[in-house]
């Protein structure tokens, strides 16, 4: 049986497709069965974070218009056996699913994974509501910056309305720099806030922005993202790994080279 | 340029935070600034029968309790009477009836 997760966000652009294709990975780096799936009809971007974009066939739409079978859909990722994409469509838009729909597939895939990851898209219409339907559980994703945080804090309420009790928060792209000279607010600040259980937070990294260039999730890697991104996974298999606060070290020159910059 | 850093009164992130704090206390009460016109103004009608109230000194607003633990928002009322000696508002009252 399956635990299934929505990685929802409200605003756009915070991380959440970044986030649910580290997850998934992640948990299949773990030996878990994971199905990841694309809920964004319209906006795919699932497939080309992972990396997998060539090798789309069937997608989420044809698979509930009875077009294919599931099994003709789901990519399988060659470098994780154990982790499969249920890519979206590019051409149609959300009209396409309904939150029944929605559920009766995500029913059927329950037996066969150990974790279905649904990537949710922005906003609170129609695409929310398809992807929170079959969710047991839901990841908010939010950065520390005003935007994010109330839209982060309408999700929240419209996930109280769908009764998704089990919600935790993400954190990501935060700055420590930042936070240390009171230029972004804290994930305690966020935390205290959004009055939501956390379950990891993220630095700002540029490696992220390679590893999808490359089309290759950076988790489990010696990045300061990849390292996070594994202690999420960690604690969603229900291992406590304390959060680790970066110490951003430069040297006098780098600050040196910034204040003649500015100048 | 650097020296601006020397200036500044507040920490960008606090203003931040309690700007959101703000905000989220009327976004999840779902109270727009008309309402607490129409609320201020009905309420004023109906205490006005009884009291006798400083109109400019009136206060309402919607606030996050902090001793709930859910923080369910309350309206919160501060209403001054004019007449300093509350000990007359039961004369009043009954001359009224």
């Amino acid at each position: 049986m399956s635990e299934v997760f929505v990685i929802t966000s409200g605003k756009g652009g915070v991380g959440k497709t970044t986030t649910s294709a580290n997850i998934g990975t992640g948990l299949a780096m773990m030996n878990k069965k994971v199905i990841l799936i694309d809920t964004d009809i319209g906006l795919r971007n699932l497939d080309v974070v992972m990396g997998l974009e060539n090798r789309i066939v069937y997608n989420l739409v044809d698979i509930i218009e009875g077009s294919c079978r599931i099994k003709q859909a789901l990519i399988r990722d060659m470098r994780y056996p154990n982790l499969y994409l249920l890519p979206s469509a590019q051409t149609k838009d959300k009209s396409a699913v309904s939150p029944e729909q929605m559920k009766k597939l995500i029913d059927q895939l329950r037996m066969d994974f150990d974790y279905i990851i649904l990537d949710c898209p922005a906003g609170i219409e129609q695409g929310f509501k398809n992807a929170v339907a079959g969710a047991d559980r839901a990841l908010v994703v939010t950065t520390p910056e005003v935007s994010a945080i109330r839209d982060a804090d309408r999700i929240i309420g419209l996930l109280k309305e769908y009764r998704l009790n089990r919600v935790q928060l993400i954190v990501n792209r935060l700055r420590y720099d930042m936070i240390r000279r009171g230029d972004m607010m804290s994930v305690d600040d966020v935390v205290d806030i959004l009055n939501l259980e956390l379950i990891g937070t993220i630095p700002d990294d540029e490696s992220v922005v390679i590893s999808t260039n490359q089309g290759e999730p950076l988790v489990g890697s010696n990045t300061m993202a990849g390292q996070a991104y594994r202690d999420i996974c960690q604690r969603i298999l229900g291992n406590n790994v304390p959060v680790i606060t970066y110490k951003c070290k430069r040297g006098v020159r780098y600050r040196l080279q910034n204040l003649f910059g500015r100048v | 340029m650097k020296f601006w850093r020397f200036f500044h009164r507040r920490a960008s992130g606090n203003i931040a935070r309690d700007r959101l704090r703000a905000v989220l206390v009327s976004d999840r009460a779902c109270c727009s600034p008309a309402l607490l016109e129409n609320i201020r103004n009905d309420l004023l009608t109906v205490l006005t029968k009884y009291v006798e109230v400083d109109t400019e000194k009136i206060d309402i607003e919607i606030i996050q309790a902090v001793d709930t633990a859910d923080g369910v928002p309350s309206l919160v009322a501060r209403i001054p009477f004019r007449d300093a000696r509350p000990l007359r508002l039961q004369e009043k009252y009954d001359k009224a009836i």
